[in-house]
C-alpha cells in the first residue's frame, strides 16, 4: 500500500483532520510563552482525542473525555493559574533555558524513532476494523462490573483518597483548639 | 483501509510531546498539563488497540476510563500542592523547589 | 444526502425556534417579576410591551463595543461565542413532540437522539463554565476575575450533584438516550397516576436545586451579583457581545427546564385525543405548557428568595446535595436491583 492508497480513503482524511490539531496543540501547550493560552491550547488537543475515540465508536469514553479532562480537569488548571497569580501577557520564565530544552528535545525524539521503529517492524500495514456502530454503553458497563470490578473498586478507593487528600492539603491550618 | 499504525504513531508522538513537556517546563501547573497530554496519548493507543482486536469484553475503552479516572485524582491532588506550595513560598517554579536539597 | 439535509432543516428550525423562545422569555420573566414586585415592567413596546425584548436587542446591536485597554482581545472576543454555543448544542437534544409520522417515514422532533444524551448534556453544561472563566480572565480587570472564580468553583461543584442526581434516573428508566428515558414514561401507575420519574422525588429536587446554580440564576446567582462585584464576569462587556452572554443565559434557563420536563416530568405526555393533527400537535403543548411551568418556578424563586453567602452555598452543595443523592443513588440501586432480581434469599 502506497500512500496513494492510503489517501484515498474518506477515512483517512477524518484521521488526519483531527490528528493534526490535536498533535500541533500539544506541542503548543509545551511551548507557548503564555501561560493561560497553553493550558487552552490543550483544550484543543484533548478535545481531539475525544473525537478521535468518537472516530473509533468509542462514545462513551470520548463524552467522558469532554466531561472529565475538559469540563472539569482544564478548569482547574485555570483556577490554579488565576490563584497562581499569573500574568496577563507573555513570561519568560516558564520553560528552562535553551541548554536544557536540547537535550529534552533529543530524548523526545529519540523515544519517538525507536517506538515508531518498533511499531512498524511489528505490525506493518494491519488493518484496523472501523466499527460499524458505536460501542453500547451498557456493554461497557457490563464488563466493568463483571471482569473488571475489583479495579473498578480499586479506582474508586484511589479516588476517596484523592479527595481526602485533596481537602487536607487545601485546608488552612486552625491553631489547635485549648483544652 | 486505515492501518493500525497511524494511530500508535500518533500516540507515540503526543507520548514524547508531553515528555518534552514534562522535562522542559518549569511552571508547575504546565508540568501537570504536559503529564496530561502523556496520559492522552495512552488513551489514544489503548482505545485503537481495543478496535484493532474487536475485543467483546472492550478492555481498552475500560482501561482508558481508569486513566481517566486516576488523571483526574492526579490533577486534583496535584492542584491542591501547587497551591499550597504557592502559599509557603509564593512561586510555582518547580526549579526553586529545592529545600529538601541539603 | 437526505438525511444531512433533513438534519439542517432541523437545526435551522430548532435555532429559530429557541431565539422566538427567548424573546417571549425575556419579556415573560419582566413582567412577572415586576407583578411580584407591584410594579408594571415594560408595557410600551408592542402589545403589552412584548417586542420590549426586540427593542433592547436593536439597541445593544447598534450600541458601540469598548475594548477595555488591558484585555486579552482574542480571548475576549471568543468568550462571548463561547457561551452560546454549548447552550445551542445542549438543545438539540432535547424531544419536544411525539415522533410524528407522515407516509412512511417517522420523523422524531428533536434534531439527534444520542445513545448517550445524558452523558453529553453533563459535557456541553461543563464546557459552558469556559465562557464565564475566559470573560473573566481575559477582560484584564479586578471584579471580573473574582466573579469568574466563583463561578468555576460554583458550577463544578454544582455539575456533580446535577450528574449524581441523573443516575438513578439512569437506574430507573435503564437508557440514557432522552427518547427512550420519554418512551419509558408513558404508561401509568395504578392506572390513574402518569407514570412519570416525578417518582424519584429526591433526584428532582437535586436537579432542580442544581439547575439554578448551573444557570447562575437567583438565588445562586453570585456569580453576578451587583452589590460586591459590579456586574461579575460581563462587567466589561457591552453592546452585542453582552446580548450574547444576556441570550446564553436565557437559552440555558429554557434547556434546564426543558431537561426537567424530560427527565422527571414525563417529557412530551400528556392526555392526547381528536384528530390527527392534534395528536401531533397536542404533544408539543404538554411539552411548552409543562416547560412553562418550570420556568415560572426559576421566576418565582428569583423573585422571593434572596441570594446565598459563598460559603454557604458551598457547604450546601458539598455537605447537602451531593450526600443526599449518594444515599439516594444507593436505595434506588437496591430497589431496581430487588424488581429485577427479587430477594437475595428468595
Amino acid at each position: 500500500m502506497t500512500i496513494g492508497d492510503w489517501l484515498t480513503e474518506s477515512a483517512n482524511w477524518a484521521f488526519l483532520f483531527l490528528a493534526i490539531p490535536t498533535f500541533v496543540a500539544s506541542v503548543m501547550v509545551v511551548s507557548s510563552r503564555n501561560v493561560v493560552r497553553a493550558v487552552l491550547y490543550l483544550v484543543i488537543a484533548l478535545g481531539g482525542s475525544a473525537a478521535l475515540f468518537l472516530m473509533l465508536g468509542a462514545e462513551f469514553v470520548g463524552w467522558t473525555v469532554v466531561l472529565v479532562y475538559i469540563g472539569a480537569v482544564i478548569i482547574l488548571f485555570l483556577i490554579g493559574i488565576m490563584i497562581t497569580r499569573a500574568p496577563l501577557t507573555k513570561s519568560v520564565d516558564l520553560s528552562h533555558p535553551i541548554s536544557a530544552k536540547a537535550p529534552a528535545a533529543l530524548l523526545s525524539v529519540l523515544l519517538f524513532g525507536v517506538v515508531a521503529w518498533a511499531v512498524v517492524e511489528s505490525f506493518g500495514l494491519e488493518t484496523i476494523p472501523l466499527p460499524e456502530e458505536a460501542t453500547r454503553t451498557g456493554e461497557i458497563g457490563l464488563s466493568i462490573f463483571t471482569s473488571w470490578v475489583i479495579p473498578f473498586e480499586v479506582v474508586s478507593f484511589v479516588l476517596l483518597a484523592a479527595l481526602i487528600g485533596g481537602i487536607v492539603l487545601a485546608r488552612k491550618d486552625e491553631p489547635a483548639e485549648v483544652p | 483501509m486505515m492501518t493500525i499504525i497511524q494511530w500508535i504513531l500518533l500516540g507515540a508522538a503526543l507520548f514524547s510531546v508531553g515528555l518534552y513537556g514534562v522535562l522542559t517546563r518549569r511552571n508547575a501547573v504546565l508540568v501537570l498539563a504536559s503529564v496530561e497530554i502523556m496520559l492522552a496519548a495512552v488513551n489514544i493507543n489503548l482505545v485503537a488497540f481495543d478496535t484493532y482486536l474487536s475485543d467483546p469484553a472492550y478492555t481498552g475503552q475500560i482501561f482508558a476510563l481508569f486513566v481517566i479516572a486516576l488523571a483526574a485524582a492526579e490533577v486534583g491532588v496535584g492542584i491542591a500542592i501547587i497551591l499550597m506550595i504557592f502559599r509557603n513560598r509564593h512561586s510555582v517554579d518547580v526549579d526553586e523547589l529545592d529545600l529538601m536539597r541539603y | 444526502m437526505d438525511g444531512f439535509w433533513l438534519a439542517a432543516l432541523k437545526v435551522l428550525i430548532a435555532f429559530a425556534l429557541l431565539f422566538n423562545i427567548v424573546l417571549v422569555l425575556v419579556w415573560v420573566e419582566r413582567r412577572l417579576v415586576a407583578r411580584m414586585q407591584n410594579r408594571i415592567g415594560p408595557n410600551r413596546a408592542g402589545p403589552a410591551g412584548m417586542l420590549q425584548t426586540l427593542a433592547d436587542g436593536l439597541k445593544l446591536m447598534f450600541k458601540e463595543s469598548i475594548d477595555p485597554r488591558r484585555a486579552q482581545l482574542g480571548i475576549y472576543l471568543a468568550a462571548p461565542v463561547l457561551a452560546l454555543i454549548p447552550a445551542l448544542l445542549i438543545f438539540l437534544i432535547i424531544p419536544i413532540g411525539a415522533p410524528i409520522t407522515i407516509g412512511d417515514t417517522t420523523y422524531d422532533l428533536q434534531v439527534t437522539d444520542l445513545n448517550i444524551a445524558v452523558l453529553y448534556f453533563l459535557a456541553m453544561s461543563s464546557i459552558a463554565v469556559y465562557a464565564i472563566v475566559l470573560a473573566g480572565w481575559s477582560s484584564g480587570s479586578k471584579y471580573p476575575l473574582l466573579g469568574s472564580v466563583r463561578a468555576a468553583a460554583q458550577m463544578i461543584s454544582y455539575e456533580a450533584a446535577l450528574g449524581l442526581a441523573l443516575v438513578p434516573v439512569i437506574l430507573y428508566n435503564r437508557t440514557t438516550s432522552l427518547a427512550e428515558i420519554v418512551a419509558a414514561q408513558g404508561g401509568t401507575f395504578f392506572g390513574i397516576f402518569p407514570a412519570w420519574n416525578i417518582v424519584l422525588i429526591p433526584s428532582f429536587i437535586v436537579f432542580l436545586i442544581a439547575g439554578f446554580a448551573e444557570t447562575n440564576r437567583a438565588p445562586f446567582d453570585l456569580v453576578e451579583a451587583e452589590q460586591e462585584l459590579v456586574g461579575g464576569y460581563h462587567t466589561e462587556y457591552s453592546g452585542f457581545r453582552f446580548a450574547l452572554f444576556f441570550l446564553a443565559e436565557y437559552i440555558n434557563l429554557f434547556n434546564i427546564s426543558a431537561l426537567t420536563v424530560v427527565f422527571f416530568l414525563g417529557g412530551w405526555h400528556g392526555p392526547v385525543f381528536g384528530p390527527t393533527f392534534l395528536q401531533y400537535l397536542l404533544p408539543i403543548f404538554w411539552f411548552l405548557l409543562k416547560t412553562a411551568a418550570v420556568i415560572f418556578v426559576f421566576i418565582w424563586a428569583r423573585a422571593s428568595l434572596p441570594r446565598m453567602r459563598y460559603d454557604q452555598l458551598m457547604e450546601f452543595g458539598w455537605k447537602r446535595l451531593i450526600p443526599l443523592s449518594l444515599v439516594w443513588i444507593m436505595v434506588v440501586m437496591v430497589a431496581v436491583g430487588l424488581r429485577r432480581f427479587g430477594l437475595p434469599w428468595s
